[in-house]
């Protein structure tokens, strides 16, 4: 098993590994990795002073919460005089001057940055496969296929592979429509999207601002709830930054639930999908009935409009959002005879295939004349979709769902767009309404391939959803597997 | 001709509208300019409340709605001073709607509509003409506050509009919004203009974009006034342009026709939550607009009994007429004659000194007290025109002055009578001329007078004494 934060720590505070060999040991290991699941390793030089700093205050009895822990960092973060791509050609020559919200609140709590984790282009794609920096390679292989290289899932593919593989203890990833519960639940690991509005998009390369937020990608659902205590802060900064009060989410989360608790498990998400997926959920259900558990059967109304109405917003927001990237100020600039042509070349040579695509569809719908059609009525539904939740919220505390309609696949499989959208289909509708969900993982499929499971809870209710991740997590014990 | 102005005005705020940037003319290139500001991946804006506030303060003084519920939206499109390759701008729902002004039109009042003011974003600069090869960029003015003010075609001649601008610019000066600053670009006109025969239908419009002098709106109205009608009555069709106004030639040309229009794509913006104003927040405001040039003007008129003329000339800026006010309320003299002095002699001073009117306000204090000894007459007219100058360049103090050099009048009517029995004296044929109807003489004997103190009897008290004598 790997280790957690909390056993990191405690053989730190014993000196049974300094914070500079801790550091050593995931850089080699990263280093020697064939996953490409980083854009950028940073050498110890990167480094020294943080690491020196940790080791001091461990020798002092002070550490901080992540003190010496070596995180991963999705390339979509910025990071001061680190480069930051968002796995992009056209940021591909581009160091921020600042640091983004979140990961500056992970290195306050003494964490160290190890790297940043390849992903797909602008965080667009459920497969990894669209980085400029090429497809990250799943750490598990299809035990009936062992030579097929499989996707590790997306957009926080290199994050979650990463994690998978051991070459960072955790990663920080950011969910967009299931961009870090997806890649968690094809790589075997945890995966945590807070609710919208948790955790500051400030120093975020942006895909699609109403969807967008950060979480954690870990091997355990302790190890996440550890994270989001750092990352889970109010930022004036971020207009759409929730002033909530925020709890201690680590602490009690192994504690027996007191009370009843009930789940609903959305029928329509069940149907047609593969007995591997089936079983994974009623092995959950096993797990936690003689917990004081009680599940309920639901239904959704809204389920069948959720992945068109995802893909109207997400591609306008993106449209505009992507716009300042012209070769003007910075990133990469190719020439042309006129503005036009440098604007024309430059985006054209710099976006992959998927961002130019998502770019259109969304330059299409806010369009005049088209709007009303589609990012209007959209808005309408994503209205629907959020009241379905509410409905079913007032019946149940969680709901659990299948993360991924299926395992892994092969890289380059799937080379049809709406195949590929598909694969969020369950993740989808928790971002649009922007709900809270975590994906653990629940078992294996016939293939020897891990399957996660999803629990999505109501509005900030972050502490109790993950304890009952928590729970279901021992239960399952999917690291003895 | 029928007219519809936009106006861009810049607010006078110390920040940016979504960044804390310095809200300031005149910085070095790119010395106001922070990572919000210049599009860097990742950063959000954050709105500044105190735009807000100004737009809410320009509500109450234009009579406009002003609503509770107002959105942020994008308006997309590419441009090197653009860097966010949006502007953010309010649209479908604008803070502001169904305004209006009372303008002055020849001597009429005219009810001019406003249809909305929006808060928006400014973009940057771009630079052409520094060096032959290269476009410079400066971003200084990125995310700059402008209120556009949107008005009906309600105007119909280059007189209006220049009126109506005018009053516009007065009021948000008045309620310190915007500094009304032209040239530097603090407010700016887009005039729509279209022409039709008396009653008929609308013509087609063609907008002249971005006026920045009351003399350049005049010019480019008068010039495409005239081009379209020559196109008309040549037989040709107006086609709906977008026009530039050549300030070195007069002349308005195409600067893009509806065809190459942008689809700015507007939706809102997902970085910003929507305006939900309380009545609280908008009542709080409301106490702070003070009192609007036209409410001055009457009050000048009615209260002070003050010429129409001069009052106008007072109220056309908030300082002088803060000056003004503040003269008033330290001395007893009477609003009428100060007014006077401050268009006169006062005025002609600033002017000649290119000083500022606000940088009287310390020196109210020496004015009123030497405009107090011309209306009692302890000096003359003459004199205290003299000694101004010396008193507002704080050379003294206004009784010091007249004792140093003299002025004081003689106004000791005994002193006065001897003097004028003297003068009298041998002028009997003189005096027989005057009570035999001719007044002429009336003017001989008063000059006479003065010269017998030396400039320094009263002139008004000379007058009366000696009209009593001469009538005996």
């Amino acid at each position: 098993m790997k280790s957690s934060i909390s056993h990191i720590k405690d053989s730190l505070r014993d000196k049974k590994i300094s914070v500079e060999e801790l550091y050593d040991e995931f850089l080699i290991k990263a280093k020697s990795s064939k996953t490409n699941s980083f854009n950028l390793l940073l050498d110890k030089e990167n480094n020294i002073l943080s690491i020196k700093e940790s080791q001091k205050r461990y020798e002092n009895g002070n550490p901080l919460p992540l003190d010496g822990i070596p995180l991963g960092i999705k390339d979509l973060f910025c990071t001061k005089g680190i480069r930051t791509t968002a796995s992009s050609k056209i940021l591909s020559n581009f160091t921020p001057n600042y640091e983004s919200f979140v990961t500056q609140k992970l290195l306050d709590d003494g964490s160290i940055f190890i790297g940043k984790n390849n992903c797909d282009e602008f965080a667009m794609g459920s497969s990894n496969e669209t980085s400029f920096f090429g497809p990250v390679k799943n750490p598990w292989k299809n035990k009936n296929v062992p030579t097929d290289d499989l996707v590790p899932g997306g957009s926080s593919g290199g994050s979650a592979a990463a994690v998978a593989e051991g070459t960072c203890v955790a990663s920080m990833g950011t969910d967009t429509g299931g961009s870090i519960r997806q890649p968690a639940s094809l790589c075997g690991i945890v995966g945590l999207k807070p609710t919208f509005g948790s955790c500051s998009r400030w120093g975020i390369v942006a895909f699609a601002s109403s969807l967008d937020q950060a979480g954690p990608l870990t091997n355990s659902v302790e190890d996440a709830a550890l994270i989001l205590n750092s990352i889970n802060k109010h930022d004036f900064n971020d207009t759409t930054s929730s002033n909530h009060v925020r709890e201690d989410y680590s602490n009690g989360i192994n504690d027996k639930l007191d009370q009843k608790i009930k789940i609903g498990i959305p029928s329509d998400y069940l149907k047609d999908v593969s007995g591997d997926i089936l079983s994974q959920i009623e092995n959950a259900k096993k797990a936690l009935i003689k917990h004081n558990v009680e599940f309920e059967d639901v239904e959704f109304k809204t389920t069948e409009y959720a992945l068109s109405t995802y893909y109207i917003l997400a591609p306008a927001e993106a449209s505009s959002n992507l716009a300042r990237y012209d070769g003007i100020r910075f990133g990469v600039r190719e020439d042309g005879k006129s503005l036009d042509d440098i604007y024309l070349n430059s985006r054209t040579k710099g976006f992959g295939n998927e961002v130019t695509r998502r770019i259109l569809i969304g330059a299409y719908v806010l369009s005049a004349g088209y709007y009303d059609a589609y990012y209007r009525k959209a808005q309408k539904v994503r209205r629907l979709i959020k009241d379905d939740f509410q409905r079913i919220f007032n019946d149940v505390d969680f709901i659990l769902t299948p993360t991924t309609p299926n395992e892994a696949f092969k890289i380059g499989n799937k080379l049809d767009p709406i195949s590929m959208y598909k694969n969020d289909i369950y993740t989808v509708p928790t971002s649009l309404a922007g709900l809270p969900g975590i994906s653990i993982p629940s078992g294996l499929s016939t293939n020897g391939l891990p399957l996660g499971i999803q629990f999505i809870g109501n509005y900030f209710e972050e502490k109790k959803l993950l304890q009952i991740a928590a729970l279901a997590e021992k239960e399952l014990n999917f690291n003895e597997q | 001709m029928v007219i519809g102005l936009e106006v861009h005005a810049q607010l006078n705020t110390s920040s940016k509208l979504f960044s804390s940037s310095p809200n300031q003319f005149g910085s070095e290139p790119n010395e106001n300019v922070n990572f919000i500001d210049s599009g860097m991946p990742g950063m959000l804006p954050v709105m500044n409340f105190a735009c807000i506030e100004m737009a809410i303060k320009t509500g109450f003084a234009l009579n406009f709605n002003i609503n509770k519920y107002s959105v942020f939206e994008r308006k997309n499109y590419f441009y090197p001073d653009l860097p966010q390759g949006y502007q953010i701008s309010q649209f479908e729902f604008p803070i502001l709607t169904e305004g209006f002004i009372n303008i002055d039109n020849e001597g009429n009042q005219k009810k001019i509509r406003i249809e909305r003011a929006h808060l928006e974003q400014d973009a940057g600069k771009s630079i052409h003409d520094i060096d032959p090869k290269f476009s410079f960029i400066d971003l200084n003015r990125v995310g700059t506050p402008l209120l556009e003010i949107v008005s009906y075609p309600d105007l119909s001649s280059a007189e209006e509009v220049v009126s109506y601008m005018s009053s516009l610019r007065q009021v948000l000066m008045y309620i310190d919004v915007c500094d009304g600053n032209m040239q530097e670009g603090s407010l700016r006109a887009d005039v729509n203009l279209s022409v039709r025969k008396k009653g008929g239908e609308l013509g087609t419009r063609c907008e002249i974009k971005n006026l920045n002098s009351f003399k350049f709106i005049r010019q480019a109205i008068e010039y495409e006034y005239k081009r379209q009608i020559d196109v008309i009555e040549n037989g040709g069709k107006i086609e709906q342009n977008t026009m530039l106004f050549d300030t070195s030639t007069g002349e308005t040309r195409a600067m893009r026709s509806k065809e190459f229009s942008h689809d700015y794509r507007y939706f809102p913006d997902p970085d910003l939550l929507p305006v939900n104003l309380t009545q609280d927040q908008i009542d709080k405001v409301k106490t702070s607009v003070g009192e609007l040039p036209q409410a001055k003007l009457d009050k000048f008129i009615k209260d002070y009994n003050v010429d129409k003329d001069i009052a106008k000339i007072i109220t056309v800026e908030k300082q002088n007429a803060i000056l003004f006010e503040k003269m008033i309320s330290e001395t007893d003299v009477k609003p009428k004659f100060i007014a006077a002095w401050l268009v006169g002699d006062i005025f002609a001073f600033i002017k000649e000194n290119n000083l500022e009117v606000s940088s009287l306000n310390e020196k109210t204090k020496e004015i009123t007290d030497l405009l107090k000894l011309v209306s009692d007459d302890v000096i003359s007219n003459k004199a205290g025109k003299e000694i101004l100058p010396k008193v507002l360049n704080g050379q003294g103090k206004p009784s010091d002055i007249v004792k140093e050099l003299g002025l004081e009048q003689v106004s000791d009517s005994g002193e006065l009578e001897k003097i004028i029995d003297e003068a009298l004296i041998g002028e009997d044929e003189n005096i027989s001329k005057f009570q035999g109807g001719s007044d002429r003489v009336l003017g001989y004997f008063v000059g006479k007078c003065l010269k017998a103190t030396k400039g320094k009897g009263n002139p008004k008290l000379i007058n009366k004494i000696l009209l009593e004598r001469l009538k005996n």
